[in-house]
């Protein structure tokens, strides 16, 4: 800590005049940065962390260091950040009269702004990852980065969980050779390992020195105690309704998170219907028109809200209001995003923020009590990165392309230097750039159609300029999913009527409409509407009456339980010295769970068998989450088939997995005709994994995203406009045939290994096999246990899997023959 | 099985149509070289399509054993698709015309054929009463089969929709699905379909993995 840089004068005089003091945290980042060393910034909310990362930059601009080009990037993942940020930054910068220009540049700044900046670039540029990388695809790039000097990347910790965060690490390897002087510095919230994050941001070997803010008061977080009974399942939390409606009223503003959408909307109902005050309560969340967005964080930036129930659209960004109360609906899923949320709630470090959780059932009450006692103790989730992703870097390889010719030993040694890609072998990027060449494919029909082409001087060039229009046109690695419009349209004499206009409520998923027939009714933008039919790109939907949807959810938005929450629980239901402080209702029920059946080990995993009506049950508790949970059962139900325990369904939640069946299940292990250590081997994550991916639809979805992002399917030419709908191709038809025909397709195995982390989940489901290998605790009971009571609930409610195509046919074919027979 | 014109027809698994009074075997739109047909904008979709298509096309003519074998159109993607053809594909295809009694049906994609392909070639086709040709026309009252709009169809049930290929037909003509590997599909409920079932009165053999079940337009979701 010798040499200190002291804070310019006209810095000291400007924090003065505020009567601020410049925190530790704030000038430990400039001393670092300004003696050109890359810096890692760790600091909860409020802590004065965007002002951190502009200091150096500020202080080296007062010197005269601008006008030279770029000089300072700020990325944040958040285009709606970028302008406020700005706006905030100019503030200090006119009161010090420091000579410095501030732009944005995102994808809604105009194409002419975007012109003027690269021949006149501003001292400070604001932006997102997708810019940064179509900036270092432009044939400019070297001379625009030449002098840049300090890069601020913002929300690192959030950011390199996402492909977004592939395709920057990128940007940043390229960086590195382009602004030989640049000083990196990253802004995160806290997370579990630092020191993995300081390796990320900087090229490979080496690390950032890391900067721990003062950590801000512990939250205060408590628990909602009903008075009301807890329900056994389901996530409404209707029972709450009337409390948490009283805590709002107790606040000056409440922030209500949920977890999906659909929760979202029924909350929003709820409460609305419980408004006796008729206190002004808005909706946000995703689905939502991006206006209709806009207007309620404004309405929150002037006070004029009392509550806004919101999904993670809220999690990140500026602070929008007055937020003194953070109300958490439904169990958080992790303690690091329950952090991040309360965080949203009283800005001053010094104050505890508070939080109140009201859980939506029983398991939830214990999930809730882990992540409290988690989030007291700051214990964070391991932290998420996305690494190594194929289709990603097959975007990078164009884009580099389109800046110029490009050798492709250094384009490796480059892509290698990023922590994200230190572990891509030579054989992988050759792939890639086969495939950007020609598509990958083992039949070498594309020669001539080359993007790539080798030149004699070992570089591999652009084979035509108009690529790099469509590069521009495609980048980006957020795909959303298929979206259809919700059109309002009005009906007449019991029809609806109407073809074009009707004002537009937002946007669904396409597989959730898909699943309505007219007349069905679901809850969305704050009403229930009756599904009508669809046009081209919009579900039409008419006013409802009804006062239930039929149709309950669509799952936008859904975050599994974390891995380390999920331990937290089973050491909780396996402990009873741990349950002293839960609600006396969710005791008795564990009591009785403990009379009835077993309450397993913390390493144990409990499978539970008995009868109930017509079917057999086998529940086991894996607390690995819904996806995971999914997975599994799909793979025992085909084991459980080929056993002959003949199988007919299941259904999953967060915490249980349910298989039914026609045979004695009991018997069935009695007899030893089927033993639960084969039945539950990590061997399933092959051969049956493999056969049950192809045909899923999951996996059609996840290689969809793959392929658009690796450039095989284009998502809007030039000139043209299309849609998802509208594909010439469907990339399930792709899927298809290479799965057949190529089965070592570099995007097949890009596709696979995001389900493996994704959709789903085989990376956690491998490692709970593992886990539970000779602890698998097995319990015949004659009836349903207290335990399996919420998972039991779901059936009816959550779609059931393990019917093949051919089954709904089958049921819809026989139910038209009872029909006519009926009538014969 | 499927009634047109007093004529029984049998819906194949892999979307064929096969006519036992003819021993015929027909097939739509196989859109060969669909993949490679982009390849030239710089959309390098797999060059897998033409292998797939035929290797579903062999395995239908060795169940079925057809003396015919007839093409209703959209057989090639575009009328340079035989450039493009790899050497080991057009052999199958030939093998194919010498197996059985070949005959391919013009279509809007490939008015004119790749050489050398083997088997006829011909604008309409007749089968007893019936008309075989690629565009749906027939003015009322006259029976055809014809292929061009790839009919697909889906239904609802335990909250989970099943959308698949499907034939679709009345009393007087039959529409089938297209049969290519890279072929996607039209909803029988869109307004093209109307055009040729004015009355919403028709059927759909759907597709499934096992079986091909038969509905009416009323039970299909859209």
């Amino acid at each position: 800590m010798t040499q200190r840089v002291s804070l310019p004068p006209v810095f000291q005089a400007w924090f003065e005049a505020r009567n601020w003091q410049p925190r530790a945290h704030q000038l430990e980042v400039l001393h670092a940065a300004a003696a050109g060393k890359n810096t890692l910034l760790i600091a909860p909310t409020g802590g004065g962390k965007t002002l951190a990362g502009f200091l150096p930059s500020l202080v080296d601009l007062a010197k005269g260091a601008g006008g030279q080009g770029i000089h300072t990037i700020y990325v944040s993942p958040l285009k709606a950040l970028a302008v406020d940020i700005a706006r905030n930054l100019e503030a200090p910068v006119a009161e010090m009269k420091l000579p410095v220009t501030i732009e944005t540049r995102t994808g809604d700044t105009p194409a002419s702004r975007r012109i003027r900046q690269r021949a006149k670039p501003p001292d400070i540029l604001i932006t997102t990852p997708e810019q940064i990388a179509l900036l270092i695809a432009d044939p400019h790039a070297a001379h625009l980065f030449g002098n840049l000097r300090f890069l601020i990347l913002d929300e690192l910790h959030s950011l390199v969980a996402s492909k977004r965060g592939a395709l920057l690490a990128l940007g940043l390897a390229r960086l590195s050779t382009l602004s030989p002087a640049l000083v990196r510095i990253g802004l995160s919230a806290t997370i579990a390992k630092p020191e993995t994050l300081a390796r990320w941001m900087v090229p490979q070997p080496g690390a950032a020195q890391i900067v721990i803010g003062k950590a801000g008061a512990a939250p205060e977080i408590i628990i909602l105690r009903s008075l009301e009974r807890v329900p056994w399942s389901g996530h409404s939390a209707r029972y709450a309704t009337a409390e948490i409606y009283e805590a709002i009223k107790q606040s000056r503003m409440a922030l209500i998170f949920v977890n999906t959408r659909s929760q979202a909307e029924i909350i929003f109902q709820q409460l609305w219907n419980a408004n006796e005050d008729a206190l002004p309560i808005a909706l946000h969340h995703g689905s939502l028109d991006v206006t209709q967005r806009r207007k309620v964080e404004a309405a929150m930036a002037d006070a004029k809200l009392r509550a806004v129930v919101c999904t993670s659209t809220l999690d990140l960004g500026i602070d929008w209001g007055d937020v003194d109360l953070v109300v958490h609906v439904g169990a958080p899923k992790g303690s690091s995003r329950l952090l991040q949320r309360i965080g949203r709630a009283n800005h001053r470090l010094d104050e505890p923020s508070k939080a109140l959780l009201v859980p939506s059932n029983r398991f939830e009450v214990l999930e809730c009590e882990a992540a409290r006692m988690a989030a007291s103790q700051g214990a964070q989730d391991a932290d998420s990165m996305s690494v190594k992703k194929l289709d990603v870097l097959c975007q990078h390889i164009l884009g580099t392309a389109c800046a110029g010719p490009f050798q492709p030993d250094a384009l490796y040694a480059e892509v290698v230097s990023a922590f994200a890609y230190n572990r891509l072998t030579r054989a992988e990027f050759d792939r890639a750039v086969d495939f950007v060449a020609t598509g990958g494919y083992a039949l070498k029909s594309y020669e001539r159609y080359a993007k790539l082409k080798p030149h004699t001087d070992g570089t591999l060039r652009l084979a035509h300029p108009k690529l790099a229009q469509s590069y521009r046109m495609n980048m980006g690695t957020i795909i959303e999913a298929e979206m259809l419009k919700v059109r309002l349209i009005s009906r007449r004499r019991g029809k609806p009527i109407g073809g074009f206009g009707g004002k537009v409520l937002g946007e669904v998923e396409e597989y959730f409409i898909e699943q309505l027939r007219p007349g069905d009714t679901f809850i969305f933008a704050g009403q229930i509407l009756r599904f009508e039919g669809i046009d081209e790109l919009s579900a039409l939907v008419t006013r409802s009456t009804a006062t239930e949807p039929a149709i309950p959810s669509y799952a936008g938005g859904w975050f599994p339980l974390s891995t380390h929450l999920a331990e937290r629980v089973r050491a909780m239901l396996a402990d009873p010295r741990q349950q002293t402080h839960l609600p006396e209702q969710v005791r008795d029920w564990l009591g009785l769970q403990r009379a009835k059946s077993i309450l397993p080990r913390a390493d144990e995993m409990l499978v539970e068998t008995f009868p109930r009506g017509k079917n057999h049950y086998l529940v086991c508790y894996p607390f690995e989450g819904r996806l995971a949970h999914q997975t599994l059962g799909m793979l025992l139900t085909r084991r459980l088939e080929r056993a002959g325990a003949q199988p007919m369904g299941f259904v999953a939640n967060e915490y249980a997995l349910a298989i039914w069946s026609l045979r004695d299940l009991s018997l069935l292990l009695e007899a030893g005709k089927l033993s639960l250590d084969p039945l539950f081997d990590e061997d399933m994550m092959g051969d049956d994994l493999d056969a049950w991916l192809q045909g899923s639809a999951l996996m059609k979805r996840t290689f969809r995203s793959c392929a658009i992002i690796a450039g095989l399917i284009e998502r809007r030419q030039p000139g043209k406009e299309k849609t998802g709908r509208q594909m010439t191709v469907s990339s399930d038809l792709i899927f298809d045939v290479l799965r057949t025909h190529q089965p070592d397709h570099l995007l097949l195995q890009a596709a696979w290994e995001d389900a493996a982390e994704g959709l789903i989940d085989a990376r956690r489901l491998g490692l709970m096999l593992k886990r539970i290998k000779g602890h698998i605790r097995h319990k015949p009971l004659d009836q349903v246990s207290p335990l399996a009571v919420p998972v039991m609930l779901e059936i009816g409610r959550e779609p059931i899997y393990g019917e093949g195509h051919d089954r709904i046919l089958e049921d819809a074919a026989a139910e038209l023959i009872a029909e006519a027979a009926g009538r014969a | 099985m499927i009634k047109l014109a007093g004529m029984a027809l049998i819906p194949d698994l892999s979307g064929a149509l096969y006519v036992p009074d003819y021993e015929a075997l027909l097939v739509a739109d196989l859109h060969f070289e669909k993949g490679s047909s982009f390849a030239a904008r710089g959309i390098h979709l797999p060059p897998l399509d033409t292998r797939a298509t035929l290797d579903a096309l062999e395995a239908v003519i060795a169940a079925r054993k057809p003396r015919k074998l007839i093409a209703l159109g959209d057989s090639f993607h575009d009328t340079r698709a035989g450039e493009r053809l790899d050497p080991a594909d057009m052999a199958r295809i030939r093998t194919l015309c010498d197996l059985c009694d070949m005959i391919w049906l013009t279509g809007n994609h490939d008015r004119e054929l790749p050489t050398g392909v083997g088997g006829n070639i011909a604008a309409q086709l007749s089968l007893g009463p019936i008309t075989l040709r690629h565009i749906p026309t027939a003015p009322d009252g006259t029976m055809e089969i014809a292929g061009h709009l790839h009919p697909v169809a889906s239904i609802t049930r335990h909250g989970r929709r099943v959308r698949a290929r499907c034939f679709v037909g009345d009393e007087t003509r039959l529409v089938m699905p297209a049969f290519g590997a890279f072929t996607g599909g039209l909803h029988v409920l869109d307004p093209a379909f109307a055009a040729i079932f004015p009355k919403a009165h028709f059927t759909a053999w759907m597709i499934g993995p096992r079986a091909v079940h038969a509905f009416p337009a009323s039970a299909l979701s859209p």
